[in-house]
């Protein structure tokens, strides 16, 4: 037991300082993407819900994980097309903007 | 790891499931590094897709699914697809903060669920780990279950956005958060009082709720961000209870950067946690603190004053807030600067830290509007800039660019780092009325000499001065 739980904090707080390294490295100007992003990778508890459903012990836990699956894989879906939708729009200034050169002197 | 060595078995299919989790993790991280870049965060994002795809595949191996579960797997991903496709591909940018926060709640209350079905299967009666793990899981899951429907609900207009207070609010909260975590521990030694395990549930639901509503709409970007990372810890601690890797991995870097952005965000506003979660801050008292509107020499302009005003400046920073997304104006805000950049001038934008109601929401908002984001600018990258420009433009920002932060030591927001418009050589507000901001204090910044207040919908006024100025051409 003691074991066990040695072993997943080692996990826990190497992946924690990890994180911690690549995140503070995101620029402010990608935040709202990242929040979707950890949002939509921490959807991964789908693959929890995904053992508690498919295990069929008791009808409670069926139901329970089968609502689970569900709030997971929207977290997952819906959140890696956010993010998607949102990386995309982020552009760096293109060839130059579509007016007309003549137009722009005056 | 335990829970599949008792259930015994085969060993291939074991390997293969632990191996598609393992690389599930890599390739998580591989995408976070990439997304730390927009040049390449779009590749990191479809990297975490392969990920995502690989670890739900492996897990389809694991050998306590069988027969009739797999209808049950594919009933719950099927209404996840159905409701979570729509979601993704027609929320409006505007409402992202809304649709983080709902997404908080349903990843807190999928890893909640997970949890009671494990307690009510019996399986933490062997293990006081598992039954720790467990209990934290499913307390962590539904505080920010319902604490993140709390704050969907603050967004959304749904419930009040300003802070509700009552007398004893913050004794109430320890004492149940106490409660809690007493609860939780005497569960560790006595795993089968099930009526505690429900009462702990309960507690968790009723904390969301209470540590939720005292906290005011600008306080919102905080309260999403340690959502987040709740939800992570929540996560983690499943992963824990399963002997389940990556669950820990993805729980860690969810918690970790849901901390990190709220203590940037609490940061950019000069105020601890226990200040913003506790100090129910722009309630009624601080907005009494305030008093009376002083009146001020408040300069009023016309739309022709601001074009004629525009078409002579060389440079000019445009400073969203939240206004600018309830009024929708990144549009017309984009369609301004390219009247101006036509007519030779300088653009730039400075976005703050806490303006709008998450991290980066007004970046977001910007980028739909199709600005380039090598316009967009933090905080420290062009404060000294103000100084050398002729003209700001306020678009819906309001304590963020207040001055009373510098000036005023007796302001409720000193000390706060802010965007230095008011030493440009002149500042256009485009504001609905001269209601004060959300934190309840009088701004100097609109009664500098050089400020000019452009009342009405930002959206309409930026679309007349833009017309304004192209009919002077």
């Amino acid at each position: 037991m003691i074991l066990a739980l040695i072993f997943g904090l080692y996990i826990f707080i190497l992946a924690a300082f990890l994180g911690y390294q690549v995140i503070s490295k995101v620029p402010q100007l990608l935040h709202t993407p990242l929040m979707a992003f950890t949002n939509a990778i921490s959807g991964i508890s789908l693959v929890a819900s995904i053992v508690i459903a498919g295990a069929c012990e008791s009808t409670v836990s069926t139901l329970l994980g089968t609502v689970a699956v569900a709030a997971a894989s929207i977290n997952v879906i819906g959140g890696f097309i956010i993010t998607d939708r949102m990386l995309k729009m982020f552009k760096k200034k293109q060839a130059p903007p579509p007016t007309p050169a003549g137009v722009a002197k005056t | 790891m335990s829970a599949f060595i008792q259930h015994g078995f085969s060993s291939t299919q074991e390997n293969i499931y632990q191996a598609a989790l393992l690389v599930a993790s890599v390739f998580f991280l591989l995408g976070l590094r990439m997304l730390t870049n927009p040049e390449t965060a779009r590749k990191g994002q479809h990297m975490a897709v392969i990920g995502m795809i690989i670890g739900v595949g492996g897990t389809l191996l694991n050998s306590r699914i069988h027969g009739v579960g797999f209808v049950w797997i594919g009933v719950g991903l099927a209404v996840g697809a159905v409701v979570g496709i729509p979601m993704g591909l027609w929320i409006p940018m505007t409402k992202m903060p809304e649709r983080v926060a709902l997404s908080h709640a349903f990843g807190g209350l999928a890893v909640a669920l997970v949890g009671i079905a494990e307690y009510s299967n019996g399986h933490t009666l062997d293990s006081e780990f598992k039954m720790g793990s467990i209990g934290f899981e499913v307390l962590m899951g539904a505080i920010t279950f319902t604490g993140s429907l709390m704050a969907f609900g603050k967004l959304q207009g749904i419930l009040p956005g300003k802070p509700q207070t009552f007398g004893g609010q913050n004794a109430l909260n320890f004492a149940l958060l106490g409660g809690a975590l007493v609860g939780l521990i005497v569960l560790v030694c006595r795993p089968e009082l099930g009526l505690l395990f429900y009462g702990l549930v309960t507690g968790g639901l009723l904390l969301g709720v209470l540590l939720v509503l005292p906290i005011g709409g600008a306080d919102m970007p905080v309260v999403i961000c340690l959502l987040n990372s709740y939800a992570g810890l929540a996560a983690s601690a499943s992963g824990f209870a399963l002997g389940d890797n990556v669950l820990i991995i993805c729980g860690a870097l969810d918690g970790g950067s849901g901390l990190i952005l709220a203590l940037i965000m609490s940061k950019a506003m000069n105020r601890s946690f226990r200040n913003v979660l506790f100090g129910a801050f722009g309630s009624a008292k601080t907005v009494e603190q305030a008093g009376p509107s002083k009146g001020g020499n408040v300069r009023e302009g016309s739309i022709e004053d601001t074009a004629e005003l525009l078409k002579i400046a060389t440079s000019v920073i445009f400073v969203p807030g939240y206004g600018m997304a309830v009024a929708q104006a990144q549009h017309a805000v984009r369609d301004l600067a390219n009247a101006l950049q036509a007519n030779g001038t300088r653009v730039k934008y400075a976005i703050h830290p806490v303006a709008g109601r998450m991290p980066g929401h007004m970046n977001v908002l910007l980028a739909e509007a199709n600005v380039p984001y090598d316009q967009l600018f933090e905080l420290d990258a062009i404060n000294d800039e103000f100084a050398q420009t002729d003209v700001s433009i306020v678009v819906g920002a309001n304590d963020v660019v207040n001055p009373a932060a510098k000036n005023s030591p007796g302001s409720p927001i000193f000390g706060m780092p802010i965007l230095n418009c008011d030493q440009s050589k002149a500042v256009i507000v485009l504001k609905r009325s001269m209601n004060p901001g959300f934190a309840g204090i009088e701004n100097e910044l609109f009664v500098l000499p050089q400020t000019m207040m452009v009342f009405g919908d930002a959206k309409q006024t930026l679309g007349k001065v833009t017309a304004a100025m192209k009919e002077g051409h």
